[in-house]
């Protein structure tokens, strides 16, 4: 038998059924529900009388609407409130485990799942919300569902689907210092372009892969989404068989051994053949910032903006005349010009400990530029925000000038009160730079959280490296 | 749901690629738990001068005048004619709702982004996937010419320009049937509950911590 790929062995174990139109019912053995996208869904299951088919596989939490600032006295916004108020209700009418916005295990959904150990290899995880992609770290298949879709797992634990392209993309090779998981994500958008994904599964590979630490494993996984793909994944090898150990929903015992026998034949046959396979040196990547209103907008830290009119492409001639004008910049400013307002370090991008311990050691024994509104650090959860503390982290933190909040989506997309004023200018960890994405008129730089960290203490971007 | 077969309307284009999911709605309108009501949010930023916030009365607010959607004759659009990877970003399916309930049901663009063109199907909407130079071609057409139609017809697969010209889309079976017969997708795959409880006693015992409670 000819090798498969790792997306292939994973669809394989879970086709209930092919139609025979070519689609297959899948079956899908994690389902990860939050406040913004199921209310809709368990509504459907009430007027259709339909019950949950496995309440066990479900977890649910709110992590969009809740405040970062002092929670005891509740969500003051009464929409926001209504909205985690139904979460709470409906996970108590179905019986499905939630962790509450005062439990200390609440986060962003996609952090919290891998950190209980509640996403594990070789499973078929979703969520509504586009960046379950994040969870494709652990040797899953992970992807973004629509409420529909969420109604339909809930009463079916299946999912229709129909069999993605493969796409493998290898990034061998040493980088240079300074140069993170984010850097390697926002270079390979900005190589294969925003759409550059769509149709594919994504499995990321070669030496520069296999030697990042489980987080920034899920930063690149995260950020398939903005490279066009539903879902993208690592091969599994005993860096996510150290990381799941010992964690709450994990195996135990005789089924650990069991399951690690298994987890261990989650990887691409050596002679397995992908659609599209792209080669990436990771010696030239550079410390990557985004100058414009698309995830593919990215340039080097020593690049400029670029100018339009060089532009031989009509459509990205206008797409980047339109994205300078709503982003407030000129043509060629070199990008260590950009002066910022404000600082975001959170979102389920680069939120997990290693990614403050990355940014804090930027700060540490510094303060932020006297230019910076505002610089926040929102820990993707209750259990790293513990960590950090642990760690004296968010002492760190606080002398240099940052905020340190509650865990939350906060101002990756500004559901909660976390959000820029029109017109200005954020460096932000988070994964999307499009229009009025962190607050009306706001004006978003993707960056790693170690280039956040020296932006805040600078007041404009600077290299990393030369801190 | 409401089945799809033929449909014939207005045109409207919004000459723009990537538009997103926060650009079709606006975070702040997914805090309602309702499906419905979307509609006067579509495109806001775009299509409104000041901020909207959820529960507002928008007629009362200042509408942008050059936005496409509040011109005439294409405020009564159905069609909506869009540049390459329209829908991308987020999974919020509250987008399709808008969409429909501002009125649209048949979407053009060179591409569409993977969970947003899926969303479509559940939600009686028809995303069609023309070449560029097709979609480039109707843009200038429809510019020449406001009010201009087209008619879609979704058994024979086809798009019908006013000058008789037809264009022949692709689409996959599955949707296809489920979008013409209006049909439950959840209530179809119960039919196969027998298959899903065999898949699970199966996996149980190859794959048992798959089960912990
Ligand atoms: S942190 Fe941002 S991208 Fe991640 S789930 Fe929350 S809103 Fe979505």
């Amino acid at each position: 038998m000819a090798g498969r790929t790792l997306y292939e062995k994973l669809w394989d174990d879970h086709v209930v059924r092919d139609n025979e139109d070519g689609t297959s019912l899948l079956y899908i053995d994690r389902q990860l529900v939050h406040e913004v996208t199921s209310p809709q869904a368990f509504e459907g299951l009430r007027l259709a009388g339909r019950q949950p088919w496995r309440t066990d596989a479900n977890l649910a939490v709110a992590d969009h609407n809740v405040p970062t600032t002092d929670r005891r006295g509740g969500i003051a916004d009464p929409v926001s409130r209504l909205q985690v108020d139904t979460l709470d209700d409906n996970c108590r009418t179905y019986g499905i485990t939630e962790f509450g916005m005062n439990d200390p295990r609440q986060g962003i959904v996609h952090v919290i799942g891998p950190e209980q150990g509640a996403t594990l290899p070789g499973m078929t995880i979703v969520c509504g919300d586009s960046h379950t992609s994040t969870q494709g770290a652990m040797g899953a298949m992970a992807f973004g569902i629509g409420t529909s879709e969420v109604e339909h797992a809930l009463a079916t634990q299946t999912l229709v689907q129909q069999k993605s392209k493969t796409m493998l993309i290898s990034v061998d090779g040493e980088p240079g210092p300074g140069v993170t998981a984010k850097d390697i994500i926002l270079h390979i958008i900005g190589t294969i372009g925003t759409a550059g994904g769509t149709g594919y599964a994504i499995e990321y590979g070669g030496s520069a892969v296999r030697n990042l630490s489980m987080e920034g494993r899920m930063t690149i996984c995260n950020m398939s989404i903005e490279a066009g793909a539903r879902c993208g994944m690592i091969a599994v090898d005993d860096t996510t068989i150290d990381y799941i150990a010992n964690r709450p929903f994990a195996p135990t015992g005789e089924q650990w051994e069991q399951a690690v026998a298994y987890w261990k034949t989650l990887h691409s046959d050596p002679d397995a053949a992908f659609d599209r396979v792209v080669h990436i040196d990771a010696a030239t990547i550079q410390p990557q910032v985004s100058w414009g209103t698309s995830p593919e907008m990215v340039v080097p830290i020593h690049g400029s903006v670029p100018n339009p009119f060089k532009e031989t492409d009509e459509a990205r001639r206008t797409a980047y005349a339109r994205a300078l004008e709503y982003m407030g910049l000129e043509p060629e400013t070199p990008m260590t010009d950009i002066w910022l307002d404000k600082i975001f370090i959170g979102s389920c991008t680069n939120a997990r400990i290693s990614d403050l311990r990355e940014a804090a050691r930027v700060v540490e024994g510094r303060r932020i530029a006297d230019n910076i509104k505002l610089a926040m650090v929102v820990p993707g959860s209750g259990l790293v925000k513990k960590q950090a503390e642990d760690e004296g982290l968010d002492r760190v933190f606080k002398e240099a000038g940052f905020e340190w909040r509650e865990a939350g989506c906060s101002m990756c997309l500004g559901m909660n009160p976390d959000q820029l004023s029109p017109g200005e200018r954020c460096a932000s960890t988070s994964n999307r730079n499009f229009e009025g994405r962190q607050g009306q008129g706001g004006r978003t730089h993707l960056v790693s959280p170690a280039m956040a960290a020296a932006a805040a203490v600078a007041g404009h971007f600077v290299d990393v490296r030369e801190f | 749901m409401e089945p799809f077969r033929q449909h014939k309307g207005i045109v409207a284009p919004l000459e723009r690629a990537n538009v997103d999911t926060d650009a079709i709605i606006p975070k702040q309108f997914l805090k309602s738990i309702k499906r419905t009501g979307f509609g006067d949010n579509l495109f806001d930023e775009m299509r409104y001068l000041d901020h909207g916030e959820p529960g507002q009365d928008c007629s009362q607010r200042p509408k942008n005048p050059d936005f496409v959607l509040n011109r005439e004759p294409y405020c009564n659009a159905t069609v909506l004619l869009a540049g390459r990877n329209f829908g991308c970003g987020s999974s919020r399916e509250h987008a399709p709702w808008a969409l429909k309930d501002f009125g649209f049901r048949v979407l053009i663009a060179p591409s569409f982004a993977d969970i947003f063109y899926n969303n479509c199907f559940k939600n009686g909407l028809l995303p069609v996937v023309l070449p560029e130079e097709t979609v480039e071609r109707l843009f200038r057409a429809v510019e020449a010419e406001p009010g201009y139609q087209l008619a879609v017809d979704l058994p024979a697969q086809t798009v019908t320009t006013p000058s008789g010209e037809v264009l022949a889309f692709d689409i996959d079976g599955f949707r296809k049937h489920m979008l013409e017969q209006g049909l439950d997708e959840i209530g179809l795959t119960l039919q196969h509950a027998d298959a899903i409880r065999a898949y699970e006693e199966r996996r149980r015992r190859e794959a048992p911590w798959l089960f912990r409670a």
